[in-house]
């Protein structure tokens, strides 16, 4: 079954029509979802009602596009900014992490390395609730014990932004450790002789060096962000990310605007996918 | 003065992570295991007891919840497993240069867009009024509308749609580092297909079998999505029951003690899986 051994052919053509009808299925719901966003019709189903552009500009009820609904776009900044926290954290603590996994031994590092990529085991469900508990219990007993109110740690977007970060940080880790690993650490000694100070020669030898990984592991973090469900769903507040947004609206009964907001992500998060692996292969 | 400084920047690097890991991982877990063994007595008070967790035991809608979702989830792996492993056999080892790249990355781009979006593409082709529904019935195949939502065929379409990239990228992986030569050799020594299959492939590809069972069990197990939006109000999934105990019905103990046990059989699986294969958890991971 290798390309050097010949096969007889009906087992060739049944082979192939099977990887064909496996694309198939993987290209059926994204492209159904794209589809409808272009029907003129207000359910995002047959038959073919004639093709338009309302469900992106549209702005007379009911034929509101994207880009005049109000709360999606509200979401969709809600989302931005989550994003934006939880990459520029995750990639600080990833490369803080980084650098002391690989340049680093001390007692209890295996140990610590295990517990860093715990969080990829935890179901995320899980993850939220434990951060709702465990924040509640503090904001309650600084309430009881100061008399103030302390609703950053009541669910709302603080608390999506560190339960997204809580995971994505191992993504980071991993990705900026593999391209830390591959640096010659004799670049940064021979800044060192010729009169560099030790954090003169990491920034201008090791982070240019370490850029693209940190680059990478931003964009994954901002598509894994925008893209969560389950930790943001437990930690969610009145201010809801787009993906909560959709859910809701979702459970109502759905719209081709559904479908537009979809055919957005869905390039938006194919550019993003593809940035990253760019990054990666620098 | 020298070991100073770098003792300086061991611990500077060291806090983030500790504090990254304590407040966020460790304390939550350790602060829910606590709610979940606290039995409410009256209006804010509480006794320590496994009352939560006998409230599981006794209530058969609970436990047969919990058995549910555990042989779903296996039932999704195995299918998951079944259907992409001629797949990642075929990228690895049938295709070459631009081809293999093409196909590998037409198997990411589903992966990187929103859970939800695939959901809901698949709701719109399966309900009743759905693509499926109306081409069937333009075809003449079946008379009036039929609703393929909300079933457990649906359910499961849905998780083996959304977990199968984790399973073709580590096989795929796997399977690109097996020799040629090797199955050359085992053709050459007078093996069949199915015996090489068998005693040279499937041996070789076995961390990437592990790996990527392990990701797709867990992803299983924990969605909550998938088996609320395709399989309705009866999906019976188990993290549809710690939502409604945690949000609507606000009792965190009891909500508390479910998230414990789906932990608990999360990581007993990950486990036997490790232990069976012989692998680790630093290497199935890090891939």
């Amino acid at each position: 079954m290798i390309t050097t051994i010949p096969q007889n052919s009906a087992f060739k053509w049944s082979y192939r029509l099977y990887v064909a009808l496996f694309f198939f299925y993987l290209a059926l719901p994204l492209a159904t979802v794209c589809v409808f966003a272009f029907n003129d019709s207000v359910f995002p189903s047959l038959p073919w009602e004639g093709f338009t552009w309302a469900w992106f500009f549209g702005d007379q009820a009911p034929y509101i596009g994207v880009f005049h609904e109000r709360p999606i776009l509200r979401s969709v900044v809600t989302s931005g900014v989550v994003a934006f926290w939880v990459a520029a954290l995750s990639v600080f603590v990833g490369t803080c992490n980084a650098f002391l996994f690989v340049r680093h031994d001390f007692r209890g590092k295996g140990f610590l390395y295990i517990l860093m990529l715990l969080p990829l085991i935890i179901p995320g469900i899980i993850l939220g609730i434990s951060i709702l508990v465990f924040t509640s219990n503090v904001a309650n007993t600084l309430e009881d014990a100061t008399g103030l109110w302390f609703d950053g740690l009541r669910p709302g977007i603080i608390l999506v932004i560190l339960g997204q970060f809580s995971f994505i940080t191992t993504f980071a880790t991993l990705v900026i450790s593999a391209r830390l690993q591959k640096f010659d650490p004799g670049l940064e000694e021979a800044a060192l002789n010729l009169g560099a100070t030790p954090w003169g020669a990491i920034r201008q030898i090791t982070l240019p060096f370490l850029f693209p990984a940190m680059a990478a592991a931003a964009v994954v973090a901002v598509l894994m962000s925008f893209e969560n469900f389950n930790t943001t769903l437990m930690l969610v507040g009145s201010d809801a990310p787009l993906t909560i947004t959709m859910f809701d609206r979702l459970k109502l009964g759905s719209t081709p605007v559904l479908n537009a907001v979809s055919l957005l992500l869905i390039v938006g998060s194919a550019i993003l996918g593809l940035a990253s692996l760019l990054l990666q292969k620098k | 003065m020298k070991s100073d400084k770098s003792k300086l920047t061991f611990w500077l690097l060291l806090s983030p992570l500790i504090l990254w890991l304590a407040t966020l991982i460790i304390l939550p877990h350790i602060g829910m295991f606590f709610v979940s063994l606290r039995e409410k007595v009256g209006v804010r008070e509480y006794e320590t007891s496994f009352a939560n967790y006998a409230v599981f035991f006794n209530e058969p809608l609970y436990w047969n919840t919990f058995a549910r979702t555990a042989y779903m989830s296996i039932a999704a792996t195995l299918l998951t497993l079944l259907i992409g492993f001629p797949i990642a056999y075929y990228i690895a080892k049938l295709t070459r240069g631009r081809t293999k790249t093409t196909l590998f990355l037409m198997c990411l781009i589903p992966f990187w867009v929103s859970e939800l979006v695939r959901t809901f593409g698949w709701m719109i082709l399966l309900r009743e009024t759905g693509v499926i529904s109306q081409v069937l019935q333009y075809a003449g195949l079946v008379n009036g509308p039929v609703e393929m939502l909300y079933n457990d065929a649906a359910i499961m379409t849905g998780l083996v749609y959304t977990s199968m990239l984790f399973m073709v990228v580590p096989l795929v992986t796997t399977l690109d580092s097996l020799d040629d030569s090797l199955i050359e050799a085992g053709y050459d020594l007078g093996g069949t297909s199915f015996s090489i299959l068998r005693e040279i492939v499937i041996p070789h590809a076995m961390p990437g079998i592990v790996s990527g069972c392990i990701v797709v069990f867990m992803l299983s197990l924990g969605n909550y999505l998938t088996p609320i939006l395709l399989g309705g109000k009866d999906s019976l999934w188990f993290t549809g029951l710690i939502y409604s105990q945690f949000i609507t019905r606000f009792n965190w103990e009891l909500g508390s003690a479910f998230g414990f046990l789906l932990l608990g059989l999360s990581s007993l699986i990950v486990f036997l899986g490790l232990k069976l294969s012989g692998q680790s958890l630093s290497k199935t991971m890090a891939r």
